[in-house]
């Protein structure tokens, strides 16, 4: 049943040198392990950081352990200080957002997945994508140097917000402001030079009897997000530009006293970020489909029904911005109205939800290491969803905005959905990229830890918020109305200590595996995707020739499938014809 | 160590904690359906030798049945939701005879403004306290808020009540607080350096107490 | 598989594949990539707007602080090498790779995609460089991003008539004068530059025939965005 594939021959280019093989390469497979490495090595950093925000906030006033080593701007005898603390939680959005968890899943899988799953050589541009991974890793490296100039990093929040953003005298912060919109800048032209590529590689690129709707879920998000990418990217990149100018050459777009307008800043910066954060959920939500359905031995429920959902919630996703700006003085009239596409746009959600749970229904689950992760996706998710119908109701948005409950939402939807997604995500294909198997009893060990102490850290944030916990509050202490919760806040440190300790064991699952991880059969997972008829790991420029598709994905338990379960897209039955186009064999 | 929302002081609370509790037991119950449902599953359709999964692609009728309930459901939500914004929120929602005062954020304090004995705000007989709010119980005040320098956030949990204060804007937010007592605005919108340190102080008076107080300021009393 | 068809392939789906796009993949890329810069000018463009109309004061009055026959004839010259792009593109759909040749029986001679081509960087390049040279005289005169300077010429014109010259809103004029059209410069001179790229490396070389000229298309299409950028912003920072 299993094809074996042809790998092209090594004298395509001819010998490659090192350089060009594994630095400056252009296949899509290594600028997505490129991204790979890159992108945890800022996750790790991203909790770095907001492990000094929970030392902070459980233990305000106490000296942080090693803190010695931060210069004296950062901490007073070995206090974290203010401007630092404020330093600490911008930088862990502005990382943890657009250098974790969006390169994780647009660079890495977008990467990594979509030649593969739609049966073509290489992306469409593949040398505009090398440049893409070196102006993303550029767009880091500027970004971290904020930490390193005078007067320290940008500190008004990773939402920026002018005028405190625009105004050095104002916030404290000279350079490091300044760097943030120039490593803006740069990384949204990354994710737009990407996102052409991939784009134009879904439509141009699938191999004969790949129709769209025999694309898996993985591939319909990654697409549909390249979109969200392309159109909402450049409007940050704008706004961008206009804060720097507005701190650097003296323009007054975002300042009042010049005439220009403090709120025009939040609708540029919300009408990007809004389709930004479903940028950070629908792959995730395509890949997790793509690993229930397999886990669960069943076709995806309600294939047309996701991808309308995702669709749905694309095209929806630019007309809820405003959710975030309930309380800042725009037109309420304009409350009304977000509030509206707001509510609606939970609807495709819970559609996907439910059509998870089909898929599980009277299934034949297996549940590996990627599965409990999907699983977990799903659970923690739809708390995070759930929490969001709150803030969209506009009257209740008015306690709970800017509050530990907003915190606690995001955290669920982006660590609860995103983080878990990934955590299914990278064992499942760690044996197309690197050829062996991650460690499963070591992954079943940190799945489990961390939906227990992940939860610990995360579900009080609601109380807090709940409570009136303000966000961004160096000590909540100062407040009457907040001491009573903090013991809540000391317990929530801890636990966020051990939910950090848990992930140290994925980090050495991932890197321990590379070099002695179990050898990687062709198909471990007994999936349909055409990535599976490749070696572990798939070999450069993919196929030969293209493969024929005569299925959709997810022919799992189908009755033509025989014995075996599962019945791969590029198998050829009796029963089939061959697709339009496709090449002699 | 609290566990529910604040002790409700204003006319604002009961329909806000209301619609909270609402919203609380609807995805409550969605919740409990999902996260069960998920349990359920995993021990019931987990793999053992010799089962099969049952091959099908999806059900319309499912599909209708759980698109119709939550939209539905958001579309109520949507509706009572915007009642009360309108009425707490809305362009017209101040109260003709609610008492102003104006409130000039800055960095790291509030500037409250108060109309004296005329009872006009802009006249030589106003006067400025800071990190004070003074109103009187069971009357709606309304507070205009300005900014000196960045976004601040007028915020009293117990009230319920949350406004931006944006530099270049003049903005009304107004209430009517229902219990007498002493309570804290906390800035809800990170503004510098000094954002945790903005902290004033609430008193609802009754309206001797007020007249008290205001009596006290005009000649010259300290605070 | 000869090493041809297999960079072949590697560049190209194999034809047709599934249909996608009916378009070859640099035209749909490009087609995408305008589409991220509609929106990156809809954020300068729109902010303008918003600012401008959210003002109650004089906002400066067309043609007192700026250049406008000058830009008039900045205008002209774009909207020309838009026009030349054509006939560069034209010329090498009929395989005509040549700069000029004779015609027998016409005056003029026949200009190839080297003659157009060449036309249009030029044209190009001047647009840019009277734009810098204006740049360069309201500066002088007093215009800055950040307003009329202290003390300049403009300033003291617009002591003596406030409202001709939006003394009070000239911070945000400056601000989003230079913006909006230092960013479509911007965009003019890295296509100036990929035309000059594509020119010594494709078209003098004689690369493209009436077989293959997928490069003249692509830039010809990002060219012509940029030129329609251009008409918008004329209209709108100019002439209202």
């Amino acid at each position: 049943m299993t094809t074996v594939a042809h790998a092209p021959s090594a004298t395509h280019h001819g010998p490659t040198s090192f350089w060009r093989k594994y630095i400056f390469s252009t296949d899509h497979k290594i600028i997505g392990i490129q991204f790979l490495f890159v992108s945890l090595f800022f996750l790790l950093l991203g909790g770095l950081l907001a492990m000094q925000i929970r030392w902070q906030l459980g233990f305000p006033g106490q000296p942080l352990p090693g803190g010695g080593i931060l210069p004296e701007s950062m901490t007073s005898g070995g206090v974290i200080l203010p401007e630092y603390y404020i330093q600490l939680v911008t930088m862990h959005g502005t990382f943890m957002v657009f250098f974790a968890i969006m390169p994780l899943l647009m660079g890495v899988y977008a990467n990594f997945l979509i030649p593969l799953k739609i049966g073509t050589h290489d992306m469409a541009f593949p040398r505009l994508n090398m440049w893409s991974f070196w102006l993303a890793l550029t767009a880091g490296f500027i970004m971290l140097a904020g930490f390193f100039v005078p007067d320290g990093a940008a500190r008004a929040g990773w939402t920026m917000y002018a005028p405190l953003s625009a105004r050095p005298d104002l916030s404290g912060a000279t350079y490091g402001q300044i760097l943030w919109c120039i490593s803006i800048v740069v990384l949204g032209l990354s994710s737009v030079l990407g996102s052409v590529n991939y784009i134009t590689t879904v439509i141009n690129h699938r191999a004969p009897g790949m129709t769209w709707f025999r694309m898996p879920l993985s591939v319909w998000a990654l697409f549909i997000t390249a979109i969200l990418a392309v159109l909402a990217l450049p409007v940050l990149q704008g706004a961008a530009i206009m804060l720097l100018f507005d701190q650097t050459i003296g323009t007054h777009f975002f300042d009042p006293i010049a005439g220009g307008q403090a709120l025009l800043w939040q609708h540029l910066f919300w009408f990007f970020g809004h389709p930004e954060v479903y940028i950070l959920i629908l792959p995730a939500m395509g890949m997790v489909s793509d690993i229930i359905a397999n886990g669960s031995r069943k076709p995806i429920f309600g294939y047309h029904s996701m991808v309308f959902a995702i669709v749905g919630i694309a095209f929806l996703g630019w007309i809820v911005w405003g959710h975030h700006m309930f309380m800042s003085g725009m037109n309420p009239t304009l409350g009304s109205t977000f509030m509206v596409s707001t509510l609606l746009i939970s609807v495709p959600s819970a559609i996907k939800v439910f059509n998870w749970l089909g898929t599980m229904w009277r299934g034949n689950l297996h549940f590996t290491v990627p599965m409990l992760n999907a699983v977990g996706f799903v659970a923690m998710f739809t708390i995070g969803g759930l929490s969001g119908v709150f803030m969209a109701a506009t009257p209740v948005d008015m306690h709970i905005h800017d509050t530990y409950f907003i915190v606690a939402h995001l955290h669920y939807v982006l660590f609860g959905g995103s983080l878990f997604a990934l955590f299914a995500a990278i064992p499942y294909w760690y044996p197309k990229m690197f050829g062996r198997m991650m460690n499963e009893g070591i992954g079943k060990w940190h799945f489990w830890l961390t939906m227990i102490t992940y939860n610990l850290v995360f579900f009080p944030m609601h109380i807090l918020g709940m409570g009136g916990q303000m966000r961004r509050l160096y000590d909540p202490t100062q407040y009457d109305f907040l001491k009573p919760q903090q013991p809540l806040n000391e317990f929530i440190t801890i636990a966020a200590f051990a939910l950090f300790a848990v992930q140290l064991l994925f980090l050495f699952n991932f890197l321990w595996s590379l070099k002695h991880g179990k050898k990687a059969e062709l198909n471990p997972w007994h999936d349909n995707g055409l990535e599976w008829s490749l070696p572990s790991p798939a070999p450069h420029g993919n196929w030969e020739r293209a493969p024929n598709v005569y299925r959709g994905p997810y022919e799992f338990s189908a009755p033509e499938a025989g014995s075996a379960d599962f019945l791969p897209q590029h198998v050829k039955l009796a029963t089939d014809k061959e697709p339009a186009g496709s090449l002699p064999r | 160590m609290h566990w529910w929302l604040p002790t409700a002081a204003s006319t604002f609370a009961g329909p806000i904690d209301g619609l909270f509790l609402a919203i609380l037991i609807i995805t409550g119950i969605a919740l409990v359906i999902v996260e069960v449902g998920l349990v359920w599953f995993s021990v019931k359709y987990r793999a053992r030798p010799g089962r099969k999964a049952f091959y099908t692609h999806g059900s319309t009728r499912a599909e209708v049945i759980w698109t119709a309930i939550p939209a539905v459901t958001v579309v109520a939500l949507g509706i009572v939701s915007n009642h009360y914004w309108v009425q707490i929120k809305g362009r017209d929602s101040v109260p003709p005879n609610a008492y102003g005062i104006g409130v000039h954020v800055k960095q790291f304090e509030w500037q409250m403004t108060y109309p004296g004995p005329d009872g006009q705000l802009g006249t030589s007989d106003d006067f400025t306290v800071r990190n004070q709010l003074h109103v009187t119980v069971n009357q709606p005040t309304v507070v205009h808020l300005t900014s000196e320098d960045v976004i601040h956030s007028f915020f009293i949990p117990q009230f319920r009540i949350k406004q931006d204060a944006v530099p270049g804007l003049n903005i009304n937010a107004w209430f009517q607080a229902t219990k007498t007592g002493e309570y804290e605005i906390g800035c809800a919108e990170l503004c510098g350096m000094g954002h945790y340190k903005m902290r004033a102080r609430v008193f609802v008076h009754t309206p001797e107490e007020f007249a008290a107080w205001m009596a006290q300021q005009i000649a010259g009393g300290s605070e | 598989m000869t090493h041809a068809t297999a960079t072949a392939n590697l560049m190209h789906p194999p034809a047709p594949a599934e249909p996608g796009s009916g378009v070859y993949s640099n035209k749909l890329g490009m087609w995408v990539f305008l589409a991220s810069d509609v929106m990156f000018f809809t954020a300068l463009i729109g902010s303008y707007i918003i600012l401008r109309f959210g003002v109650t004061e004089a906002w400066a009055a067309p043609g007192a602080v700026l250049n406008v026959p000058l830009t008039a004839f900045n205008t002209f010259l774009l909207i020309c090498s838009s026009v030349s792009m054509v006939k560069a593109y034209a010329a090498i759909a009929d395989g005509k790779k040549y700069f000029l040749r004779a015609v027998p029986g016409k005056m003029l001679r026949d200009g190839g995609l080297k003659f157009w081509m060449l036309v249009t960087i030029i044209c190009g390049a001047m647009f840019v460089g009277v734009q810098v040279f204006e740049y360069i005289k309201l500066v002088g005169h007093g215009f800055t991003p950040a307003g009329f300077r202290e003390g300049s010429t403009l300033a003291e014109h617009a002591v003596a008539d406030a409202v001709r010259f939006g003394a009070t809103t000239s911070g945000l004029y400056g601000s989003s004068f230079f913006t909006m059209t230092g960013f479509h410069g911007f965009h003019v001179t890295c296509g100036v530059v990929s035309m000059l790229y594509l020119y010594f490396t494709k078209v003098l070389p004689e690369k493209y025939s009436a077989q293959d000229y997928r490069g003249i298309e692509t830039i010809g299409l990002y060219w012509h965005f940029v030129d329609l950028v251009w008409i918008i912003l004329f209209t709108i920072v100019y002439l209202i």
